[in-house]
């Protein structure tokens, strides 16, 4: 147990409103993993200050003890919901990252107090842990909430559904069970995240680890097979409430990004790839009297491409599929942010109003096709996948890894690994970061950073 | 002090202080009524509190009574100290355990349970018993009905005070000063709640022996 003397945890912040005033970030933790699982994963610390003489470079990095774990998603073990009136526990501290390997099902806790720079493994949750008390395996996403640590699971030990979600207490990282009480029809499992004012929580769909660890399976997916349901639960009761099925054609339906303001009522999901056109698409769900409602809002569509370019799995297409993997949400609900994996662009929309966004900005890094390059580098593969955004909202992080056994599908060359940095102004409009773009041996993944950002924290106040 | 309006006054001022205690209930006032962006709704949600964590407090008040009445006084201070004792030290090594299954949309009867739950599992009413053991009907036992009436008066003048408190500090937070001053204000009393119970133990047995 490791708490503040007097005062919260001084990253810790009510609202969104006022989160979005924190001190400009100076670090940032990013994980990295061995494709070929030979060499241990690693949690890495970036320096992120311009002002700094390392700055976009690696000033630290911790490897794993073991090999082949595939360091993914990781996240806190306490954040801004701790001040929950509900259930608040404000002086414990944000220090801990568990960071889940998303093939071996263990789950590190780094510490990153006595040294930022440098993080210490200090605790590990084991596989059969995980298995034993809460029946689910291949830990995904991390989000603390207002009472526990709360983990998405892709599936069962055996590599079959159902998946789900289960909790980590916060203070001794024990794994309390599974969160389910009553799942109705929900089988699939990919990203949760919830509206805290509304007691409500929200779940995705990919795929069971035996659908999606060979990579992409065509068959199951010309047939439908990958996720395209969203499922609404009762958070406090535990009880799945309502499913939504965007449709069979929409496959992969993946990261969750709800309105911070806990008084809003809705948020933008991304779907992958449509069977129709290829095209990938953004959803905004929202509060209908006492149902919840799902629309299209944003769809990027597929561009044509000589099968020549294409890997072995598009050339029939004859077209780059956008791939929407990763989204990201401004604290202010404001601008959101778009990763199109496959096209190499990185988008950025006004959603003032959620149900019409209007596309404010875009650059180009990678790409199956086109291969952008940064002005620090020649051309570039991969492309922006994981992002995540500084709390004031004018910095986003991008690296370039999906997963490894999709990796090659879509980039048969391998992936080359960078991170960089990308500006965004105020009233909208993005530009590369010329002073940050750094290239990595093993490939990158998602980035988190000190004290919180966009994608690591929720409110119970608005 | 006069030593009849002591244990009086100490009631009113542990109902300030629980009062003020963010995790008591006048935070959760605040944040309901700004997810309903509406005075009415913190105003509203401060009854209920009151309501579980008086309860709360009269269950204690009741536990104290029956012992008096089939117990002679020095074996009640010692079983009300070795209580304090264990529940204190209970509370430093668990400090944060909290109510589970509750969230931001419970109504009221919600809230009344709420409230309940978390002054009982901090040991508000506990706190209480050192100085109802204090008050003249307790240190010269009468009949069950007098103590009975007596402690009821009593835990009612400890809601009074405390939902005074949390009216003016949520009325306050909501209008004026804003949610963020908990990051300054909200001091870590877990500690010396701990310690507070175990103190109170310490001397109820000094007193009884």
């Amino acid at each position: 147990m490791a708490t503040t003397l007097l005062r919260p945890d001084q990253t810790f912040y009510p609202s969104p409103r006022l989160a979005a005033k924190a001190p400009v970030e100076t670090l940032a933790y990013m994980v990295t993993f061995d494709p070929s699982r030979k060499k241990p994963d690693g949690l890495v610390t970036l320096d992120v200050d311009p002002g700094s003489k390392s700055f976009g470079k690696q000033v630290g990095r911790v490897d794993a003890p073991n090999v082949g774990d595939e360091f993914h998603h990781f996240g806190w073990n306490v954040c801004s919901s701790a001040l929950c009136p509900y259930a608040a526990h404000p002086h414990l501290e944000r220090r801990y990252l568990l960071v889940p390997g998303l093939r071996s099902s263990r789950i590190y806790v780094f510490d990153i107090k006595p040294d930022p720079k440098q993080p210490k493994l200090v605790h590990t949750i084991e596989a059969q842990e995980i298995a034993e008390r809460a029946g689910y395996s291949r830990p995904h996403t991390i989000h603390c909430g207002p009472d526990g640590i709360y983990v998405s699971a892709l599936g069962a030990p055996d590599g079959n559904g159902p998946g789900g979600i289960f909790v980590i207490d916060h203070d001794t990282f024990a794994v309390k069970g599974r969160w389910e009480l009553d799942r109705g029809p929900q089988e699939l499992a990919y990203d949760f995240w919830w509206h805290l004012g509304y007691d409500t929580a929200i779940t995705s769909e990919w795929g069971t680890p035996n659908m999606v660890e060979g990579g992409v399976n065509p068959d199951l997916l010309l047939a439908g097979n990958y996720g395209h349901k969203l499922h609404i639960w009762d958070l406090p009761k535990r009880r799945h409430r309502q499913e939504i099925d965007l449709g069979a054609e929409q496959q992969m339906v993946l990261e969750l990004r709800p309105a911070h303001d806990p008084s809003k009522a809705y948020g933008f999901v991304g779907v992958v790839v449509s069977l129709k056109d290829l095209s990938s698409s953004i959803w905004t769900w929202y509060l209908d009297g006492s149902t919840y409602k799902v629309e299209k809002v944003i769809e990027i569509p597929a561009e044509p491409a000589n099968p020549d370019d294409l890997p072995p799995l598009l050339k029939g297409f004859k077209a780059v599929p956008p791939l929407v993997s990763d989204i990201n949400l401004s604290l202010d609900d404001r601008w959101l942010y778009v990763s199109a994996w496959g096209t190499g662009e990185f988008l950025q929309f006004d959603v003032s109003d959620p149900f019409k966004p209007k596309k404010t900005g875009s650059v180009h890094l990678g790409g199956i096709v086109r291969k952008a390059p940064h002005p620090k580098s020649g051309p570039l593969n991969g492309g922006p996948q994981m992002v995540e955004l500084s709390r004031d909202g004018k910095r986003a992080y991008l690296t370039n890894s999906l997963y490894a056994s999709w990796d090659e599908q879509f980039y048969p060359d391998g992936i080359k690994s960078w991170a960089t940095s990308i500006h965004a102004k105020p009233e909208g409009g993005l530009s590369l970061d010329e002073g940050f773009f750094s290239t990595f041996e093993q490939r990158t993944h998602q980035v988190h950073l000190q004290g919180g950002d966009a994608s690591s924290d929720s409110y119970c106040y608005s | 002090m006069n030593t009849a309006l002591w244990p009086w006054a100490a009631l009113v001022l542990l109902g300030a202080y629980h009062g003020i205690n963010p995790g008591m209930g006048w935070l959760f006032a605040v944040a309901r009524g700004m997810q309903e962006k509406n005075r009415g709704a913190v105003l509203s949600s401060l009854l209920p509190i009151a309501v579980g964590h008086e309860a709360s407090i009269i269950m204690v008040v009741v536990a104290v009574s029956l012992t008096e009445a089939f117990l002679p006084p020095f074996f009640v201070r010692l079983l009300a100290a070795l209580v304090l004792v264990s529940f204190g030290l209970y509370k430093l090594l668990r400090p944060r355990s909290h109510p589970a299954g509750f969230g931001m949309r419970i109504g009221p009867a919600g809230l009344v349970g709420w409230s309940f739950l978390m002054s009982s599992a901090h040991g508000a009413g506990l706190m209480l018993a050192p100085v109802l053991l204090g008050l003249p009907v307790y240190a010269a036992y009468h009949s069950l009905r007098e103590i009975s009436l007596q402690a009821v008066a009593a835990a009612s003048l400890h809601v009074a005070a405390m939902l005074l408190v949390m009216g003016l500090v949520s009325v306050v937070v909501y209008e004026k000063v804003g949610v963020g001053v908990l990051r300054r204000g909200w001091f870590n009393l877990d500690l010396g709640w701990s310690l507070v119970l175990i103190a109170s133990g310490a001397v109820t047995l000094f007193t009884a022996v």
